[in-house]
């Protein structure tokens, strides 16, 4: 029973595997510690500060010492929390962290003492997937942090970072779903494999690999958005928003369960990248000009250039964490739901016309010319007459006569515009956000929460 | 000679009594969180067993769907339930007891038959079932979007329904307008041009280095209270500092001052 259904990855020797578990724990740590560095340094580039550069060279030692203080600090856990869910938490998030670098490919065959195996713990048929399913296990670890912190801070914290993530991994998926059409695979390794091949346009080949991110370029600006929303990584850092919510989740948290969630948010971010570089940026394989070099393009040289476009692209990360501030939960939820989920749809079935068409050979012949002709000038319609309307909301806007009836009807209603509660006629002025615009309506629409 | 045992073995025997553990601790546990948690424990390690027996594609699913939608969603309701309560044991509903020994026991037996069937009945394995497709995936995908497709897009037909009456349920009619950004923009703007009025935020309350609390008002340059930086419900209750008791410290420190300059003035 093979459940890889892949040879060679069945066929490591136990020793190999554990060689490259090592590796890929060790490198990950380091990493981290490597990336808690160049993100101060970086951050503090932009602006116009020095950052950490008295420890160690260049200030190195600085990420270093930070991580021992954590580890050596004093773990105490506040009375009233829930001792097993607490302690259980943070376990979750780290372990299910190092978990989805299993299935991330460094590198292609490689010799390893006498062995030729590949840059990758293992690949699955399911691969991506898998790595979806390991983020959602981690996203346990924040909710259960927030619920066993008995904290209302922590609460909404962990609620605000599980709808986010909950949210953001549709978006998410679906941008996945057009890199699985287009290789028809769902293995790491094959997706690679499958950029590899050069762009040709009509009989002249390029040279240039067929990255993803060039073919299918709305999904990988959809999986950039999502991946930032995916780590809870500012703009999109609501859940630990310390204006509203001191810490978020981890509010109550300090010591050794601290730090597991600090390594885990810095590997998320890396695990993000690398699934962003393998499915979109071609993996381990060499950008443009090095691929015409066989030798840059095989062995080795492949963790080199997947270490390089990962850390591109947490330096995107950091940039923009040093260029753009908080999103609104409200306006964040609305550029998920409405707008990247359904352009995402869109662009999904748009694709799989594509594909259909170039199979089944619709793009020829004069129906084909009639369609897009009619859908041209829809759009046109549209643009030029379709307009938007008006920009004062239209509300229910009669107010109703008479005093407040608490059961008009039969049952228990609220105020409607225009009525009153009775015991609160001594305290506010019925004056409501309604809708002529001097400005003590709207002083009491803010103070009504009406306004938003 | 050892006997020679497969991987899914393995699994089984590792994980089962783990699974039947965390089943029996979703069911005794008093924290409706701690048998959710129990509950997604027992669905990680479910989907590990799928594993085991050669369905990547089920593994996955099982965890990305049950452990990571549905079961975040109940956890997510049961959390704002608060660490410190737990369940009461009081039969709110009458023969509420009964009714669920009768449903165990019909669902007893409807495991007993349905696994005794398929121990007793020859099993065609699922490297067969596997190999029709050409890989776990495609054959998976060809029962769903080929054989099945009615049955599943009546499936999903059925959840939305179940999704849309939810939000129809939950859907508040919004009797006032929502009054955006740009409306609130809009709105200064026009107050600008008819009555002068201040198009930037209203003033914090409390400038004063010694106050900054919400009953405190603002003082404009003149000493006056300025209105606006005082919530409305606080000044139509009258809730609010003096602006006299406010300035007295400053008023008797000025007067010291300019005490000393004249002073100064004098000795010039």
């Amino acid at each position: 029973m093979n459940i890889l259904e892949n040879q060679i990855f069945g066929a490591d020797p136990w020793w190999i595997v554990l060689i490259k578990v090592v590796m890929i724990f060790v490198l990950l740590l380091v990493w981290t510690i490597f990336n808690v560095w160049y993100e101060r340094r970086v951050v503090a580039k932009m602006q116009h500060r020095l950052g950490p550069i008295m420890n160690g060279p260049f200030g190195l030692g600085q990420a270093l010492a930070d991580g021992a203080k954590l580890i050596l600090k004093e773990d105490f856990r506040p009375t009233k929390t829930d001792r097993w869910i607490f302690n259980l938490a943070p376990l979750l998030t780290g372990t299910a962290a190092f978990t989805a670098w299993a299935v991330i490919p460094f590198g292609g065959e490689v010799r390893m003492f006498g062995h030729t195996t590949r840059l990758q713990l293992t690949d699955l048929p399911v691969a991506v997937l898998f790595v979806l399913a390991i983020a959602s296990i981690g996203i346990y670890g924040i909710v259960l942090a927030g619920w066993a912190s008995n904290s209302t801070y922590s609460l909404l914290g962990s609620i605000r970072s599980t709808a986010q993530m909950i949210s953001y991994e549709v978006a998410m998926g679906l941008a996945l779903v057009a890199v699985f059409m287009f290789s028809s695979s769902m293995s790491t390794s094959q997706i690679v494999e499958a950029q590899a091949l050069p762009i040709r346009l009509g009989d002249f080949n390029t040279g240039i690999p067929g990255w993803y991110a060039l073919l299918l370029f709305p999904s990988f600006i959809i999986y950039a958005i999502s991946m930032v929303g995916e780590t809870n990584r500012a703009p999109f850092d609501l859940p630990e928003c310390e204006s509203e919510l001191v810490s978020g989740y981890l509010t109550e948290y300090s010591g050794f369960r601290y730090a597991m969630y600090f390594l885990a948010e810095y590997i998320n971010m890396a695990t993000v990248s690398a699934v962003a570089t393998t499915l979109f940026l071609g993996g381990y394989r060499a950008p443009w000009p090095f691929n015409q070099i066989a030798f840059l393009d095989s062995g080795w040289f492949g963790v080199l250039w997947f270490v390089i476009k990962v850390q591109l692209l947490i330096t995107v990360f950091v940039w923009l964490r040093g260029t753009l501030p908080r999103f609104r939960y409200d306006q964040f939820m609305h550029l998920g739901w409405k707008w990247l989920i359904p352009i995402s749809l869109v662009w999904i079935v748009a694709i799989s016309l594509l594909r259909a068409g170039q199979n089944e050979g619709w793009f020829r012949g004069p129906v084909f010319f009639v369609v897009l002709g009619v859908i041209i000038v829809g759009l046109l319609a549209f643009i030029l007459f379709g307009g938007r309307k008006d920009d004062e909301p239209e509300g229910v806007s009669e107010v109703t006569e008479g005093d407040f009836d608490a059961f008009a009807g039969g049952y228990p209603v609220p105020p409607m515009p225009g009525q009153q509660l009775p015991e609160l006629v001594s305290v506010v002025p019925s004056t409501l956000a309604y809708p002529d615009d001097n400005p003590a309506d709207e002083r009491a629409a803010t103070t009504n929460g009406a306004d938003s | 000679m050892i006997a020679l045992v497969t991987a899914a073995q393995v699994a089984f025997w590792a994980l089962a009594p783990l699974m039947v553990l965390c089943a029996i601790g979703m069911v005794v546990s008093r924290k409706p969180v701690h048998s959710a948690v129990f509950l997604a424990g027992m669905m990680v390690m479910l989907a590990v067993q799928y594993a085991a027996l050669d369905a990547p594609f089920l593994f996955v699913v099982q965890i990305i769907v049950y452990t990571g939608a549905i079961m975040m969603l109940f956890l997510f309701v049961m959390m704002l339930v608060g660490v410190d309560s737990s369940d009461s044991v009081v039969e709110t509903i009458k023969g509420h007891r009964l009714a669920s020994v009768l449903a165990v026991l019909g669902f007893a037996g409807l495991l007993l038959f349905g696994i005794g069937n398929a121990i007793k009945g020859p099993a065609a394995g699922l490297e067969q079932a596997n190999a029709a497709g050409g890989g776990n995936v495609p054959s998976v995908a060809e029962l769903i979007f080929v054989r099945y497709v009615f049955v599943f897009e009546a499936t999903s037909a059925l959840l939305i329904t179940a999704a849309v009456g939810a939000m129809v349920l939950a859907h508040g009619e919004q009797v006032f307008p929502k009054i955006g950004q740009k409306l609130t923009a809009a709105r200064k703007m026009r107050a600008y041009a008819e009555t002068g009025q201040h198009i930037g935020p209203r003033p914090n309350s409390g400038v004063f280095a010694r106050h900054n609390a919400i009953h405190v008002p603002a003082l404009l340059p003149d000493g006056s209270v300025a209105e606006s930086s005082l919530s409305q419900t606080l000044s139509s209750r009258g809730a609010y500092i003096d602006a006299g008791e406010l300035r007295a410290p400053t008023d008797a420190a000025f007067a010291e001052i300019s005490k000393v300059t004249d002073n100064a003035g004098e000795l010039e």
